[in-house]
């Protein structure tokens, strides 16, 4: 059976510079696949491409579902990964609808669902039609995220008030609500205490345990060695190590990468 | 002390801006213009300034231990007026031509009238956050559909209003397709530019439009096939109910329309406000890439956010045209989309009930402002003040901006700086968010 998802020769290139260099990995349905790497990688150029905000300028991203059916990620346009191949994804700097509230935030997100019962509109204005049956599972499905997510007594709190660590989770409540089969998660632990972290963790162990594969970036290796069940780890836009936490953390490869070796010139936090 | 000091440089500032702008009025006389100086209007400004702020400063020293409690309370107090604000203001709306008064109707509808288009730009500027410095553009289209279909092929004001609505959606997409891309700064220009463009066609166009001379007689709108005209014969409405014909009838008549028509604008934005469009609409003017990544088709979601909007700005248009009965490209400047503009900015970006203030301050509060000083200027007959009497209605539009500026300066986000929740969790309302 095909991966999940399936990264083949993606390069990126901005001008003179190779950010993405010829990268190959694939992800398997119900893992936790972690890209890792020193700042300046590609990690996020990798997330850019695969969610659809870079055309990559080789290669070929497939994702493909359980049914069977494949989607070429690197040729849909851009929204329509997230409604079409159903690949949800966070931001490194958080990007919540902040004058709205949290609830607001997850009932925009499932837009598609919600707009394809309303009739072009014109009904669900008119009070007419399924409209009012599809917002009432839309609230079922967003007051699941939100007890799911600890934010239950938030919900009606504007979304930019709320605490850095919530903010974190909404967002991922957000992600979630569009019924993604792949998580893409951008640093979701950055700026988070350990207690926090934790709870992430749990998040994210039950998310995928609901049947929904995720994707992450991570700089916190107490995060990623904890949970991941595969690591790929770049350099200089290129794979320098694939395989369990346990394989990657024994990698001289990646152990140089980090630690700097000879003419290196970077140390990773 | 410092205040002092501080109030005698605002003095002297004010002394050099008044001096030659108040101070100095020309006259026609018999050989070309004549200088006359004005120092008593200008003593009465600078002390005014003097005094203002002196009192301003020493009035903000005894406050200096809480300068956002008062702006604080103002926000609850209006939330909760505005709970009983909006139907008061809805009763009198209905009740006004019952006053009799032929000035205020025809002031009412042209409130209403800005009320209308403020709503139909609120959809674009508020909710969606797409800056729109041309919005009469799709006034005029609106306006022009229905002079247009009236003068070629003899419609009526009833087929030719969802007619005119179309056209101006149309237009809507037209501008929506160049600025897709287009963000803030950049989107103000080229909605600016397109406005003119279409005012610059409506002039050279001239084997269509008359060009700068305009369309006129626009036939005006009957009541179920019940015309206002003067002459009392039959199918008229004085005809119909058996009273004599009078100007009047046809006045309160074109008001409860634009009411109807204003009213229908912010039905259809309230209801768009709870449904998935709306709030991606919202969704789109907090961050367009989240919307992106949740699978929004942000290309639509702006397009029809245009298209709306302009649909409502061209219903206007058409009820302007058969208001007037006359139509020509000067009506439709570039201040026109700046009032309209100010309106929703004025009122509270979003707001609903702030909007129909913000247009009954503009433009009904500018009449009254009118009225008022001519008013004081008829009680100042003391030789003291023979400088300024005289001169005290033209002081209007120099008033009028200063008020708009105090104004911008206590409420920066507008009259109604709150935004109600579209759906809630539990059944409490939250209050108004205050941030300015």
């Amino acid at each position: 059976m095909a991966p999940l998802l399936s990264v083949d020769n993606l390069t990126m290139r901005f001008g003179g510079l190779k950010a993405v260099d010829d990268l190959s990995f694939q992800a398997k349905e119900g893992d936790i696949t972690a890209v890792i790497g020193p700042n300046g990688a590609g990690k996020t150029t990798v997330f850019n491409c695969i969610t659809g905000f870079y055309r990559p300028t080789t290669g070929a991203i497939t994702l493909t579902h359980t049914d069977g059916k494949a989607h070429a990620l690197h040729r849909l346009p851009g929204h329509r990964i997230a409604s079409r191949a159903k690949v949800a994804r966070t931001f490194q700097n958080i990007r919540l609808f902040a004058g709205m509230t949290a609830l607001e935030n997850l009932l925009v997100a499932q837009h598609n669902t919600l707009m394809a019962a309303t009739g072009f509109g014109v009904l669900a204005v008119l009070g007419l039609g399924r409209y009012r049956a599809a917002e009432a599972a839309g609230m079922d499905k967003a007051r699941h995220w939100l007890d799911a997510t600890g934010l239950i007594d938030r919900a009606d709190d504007l979304a930019g008030s709320l605490p850095y660590g919530a903010q974190r989770r909404l967002e991922i409540a957000r992600a979630m609500c569009i019924d993604p089969v792949l998580l893409c998660l951008d640093e979701p632990a950055a700026g988070l205490n350990p207690r926090e972290s934790d709870e992430l963790n749990g998040l994210l162990l039950r998310i995928r345990d609901g049947g929904c594969s995720l994707l992450l970036i991570e700089h916190d290796m107490g995060v990623v060695m904890r949970i991941s069940d595969h690591i790929v780890v770049l350099d200089h836009g290129k794979k320098i190590s694939d395989g369990t936490p346990a394989e990657v953390r024994a990698d001289p490869a990646v152990i140089a990468a980090y630690l700097g070796e000879g003419d290196e010139d970077e140390v990773a936090a | 002390m410092t205040a002092l000091k501080d109030a005698f440089l605002s003095a002297a500032v004010a002394l050099g801006l008044f001096g030659p702008m108040v101070g100095l009025v020309t006259h026609n006389a018999a050989a070309g213009l004549d200088l006359v100086p004005n120092p008593i209007a200008v003593a009465v400004l600078v002390g005014m300034v003097f005094f203002g702020r002196l009192g301003m400063l020493l009035w903000r020293d005894r406050h200096q231990g809480r300068p956002q409690a008062p702006n604080k309370a103002l926000a609850e107090t209006l939330t909760k007026a505005s709970r009983y604000l909006t139907p008061a203001l809805l009763a009198l709306a209905i009740a006004l031509p019952f006053g009799g008064s032929r000035y205020y109707v025809d002031l009412g509808t042209l409130v209403l009238t800005y009320v209308m288009l403020g709503w139909g730009l609120n959809i674009v500027v508020g909710l969606a956050g797409l800056l729109d410095l041309g919005y009469v553009a799709f006034y005029a289209v609106g306006a022009y559909s229905y002079a247009l279909l009236a003068e070629y092929f003899g419609f009526g004001f009833w087929i030719c209003l969802p007619l005119a609505g179309i056209l101006a959606a149309f237009c809507g997409i037209l501008l929506g397709f160049p600025v897709l891309r287009l963000r803030g700064d950049y989107l103000a220009i080229v909605t600016l530019a397109f406005g003119e463009i279409i005012r610059v066609i409506l002039i050279n166009w001239v084997s269509l439009t008359h060009g700068p001379n305009g369309i006129s007689d626009i036939p005006r709108p009957t009541l179920f096939g019940l015309s206002f005209s003067m002459d009392g014969g039959e199918g008229t409405f004085s005809d119909f109910f058996g009273i004599e014909p009078e100007t009047i009838q046809r006045v309160i008549f074109l008001y409860y329309v634009i009411l109807a028509l204003a009213l229908l604008t912010n039905w259809a934005t309230i209801r768009l406000r709870r449904m998935p469009l709306g709030r991606a609409w919202e969704a789109l003017r907090e961050d367009e890439v989240a919307c992106r990544s949740l699978g929004i088709d942000v290309t639509n979601t702006k397009l029809s956010a245009f298209a709306i909007g302009a649909m409502f700005g061209g219903f206007a248009g058409a009820f302007f045209a058969t208001r007037q009965a006359f139509i020509s490209p000067e009506s439709f400047t570039f201040i026109e989309s700046a009032t309209v503009l100010a309106i929703v900015v004025l009122g509270g970006l979003g707001s609903q009930l702030g909007v129909a203030l913000a247009a009954l301050i503009m433009v009904g509060g500018l009449e009254m402002l009118r009225e008022l000083l001519s008013w004081l200027a008829a009680q100042m007959d003391s030789p003291f003040f023979a400088g300024i009497a005289g001169e005290l209605p033209t002081y209007r539009m120099l008033i009028f901006g200063l008020a708009l500026v105090v104004m911008m300066v206590l409420r920066p986000r507008g009259l109604i700086a709150g935004r109600d929740a579209t759906a809630t969790l539990t059944k409490q309302q939250p209050v108004a968010r205050e941030t300015g």
